[in-house]
């Protein structure tokens, strides 16, 4: 038991101090910033506060970035594994043109929730400073973790960093 | 006329300021599209180098600074 919370603390202390070399002190622990999200096939609009009580795991994402394409499979994954489990994975598209989008998702489909339209001023208020993004947020609505660029080998840690928050009571 | 020439300098060196703005990470799409790199086709240029030292019998040879002695 002791093992297991001290794995998780080093965790957490590991991916702060990432995040504070990366400049992130200010996103890290405070509460995720509003934004309104449009759901692709849906007509929905996504408010942040609406997944209180929901672990939350925010990808700033482009067509044109290779990373972002890697990081597809992963949410998939994750939602594929986790997806019952009280999270909420939310794709927020950046580009510039829709049309760039709706290729990219021909190619590579999600199983997740996918936000496309103007996310700029949402983007800014996350402090994305690189793409992809990745914040996770906890289910009271703060970030947890955040995460620049993706590579294959993050998929483990990031997994278990959203594990952590759900396995929170 | 000295006067007039700093105060033109000076509001060129602002305007010029101006065109100084941060790119947000969301708009390098173009940026990141293979034509902008400095090399569009690396595996293309590194074949034709590589005939190019073979030809020329000189490792090197084909930089500007690498003049090559033409001993391998």
């Amino acid at each position: 038991m002791l093992v297991i919370s001290f794995h998780r603390l080093s965790i957490t202390f590991t991916a702060a101090m990432l995040a504070v070399l990366a400049g992130d002190v200010a996103a890290l622990g405070a509460a995720a910033p509003d934004c309104n999200w449009k759901i692709a096939g849906t007509n929905q609009i996504y408010d942040v506060k609406q997944f209180r009580g929901k672990a939350l795991y925010v990808d700033f994402w482009a067509s044109w970035c290779a990373p972002c394409a890697l990081s597809f499979p992963f949410m998939n994954q994750m939602k594929g594994e986790l997806g019952d489990k009280k999270l909420a994975i939310v794709a927020v598209n950046m580009d510039e043109k829709s049309a760039d989008a709706h290729r990219f998702l021909e190619s590579h489909p999600a199983n997740f929730d996918v936000a496309l339209g103007e996310n700029a001023a949402c983007a800014k208020a996350f402090g994305v400073s690189d793409m992809p993004s990745s914040y996770i947020i906890d289910q009271s609505g703060m970030i947890r973790f955040v995460h620049r660029g993706f590579r294959r080998d993050d998929s483990a840690l990031l997994l278990e960093q959203v594990e952590s928050l759900l396995k929170t009571p | 006329m000295v006067r007039f020439l700093i105060a033109g300098l000076a509001i060129a060196g602002l305007l010029s300021m101006a065109a100084c703005a941060p790119v947000e990470p969301w708009e390098r799409g173009i940026l990141a599209k293979p034509y902008m790199a400095l090399n569009p086709s690396p595996v293309n240029s590194a074949m034709r180098s590589h005939t190019y030292i073979s030809r020329e019998a000189a490792s090197g040879g084909d930089t500007a600074e690498g003049g090559g002695c033409g001993c391998n």
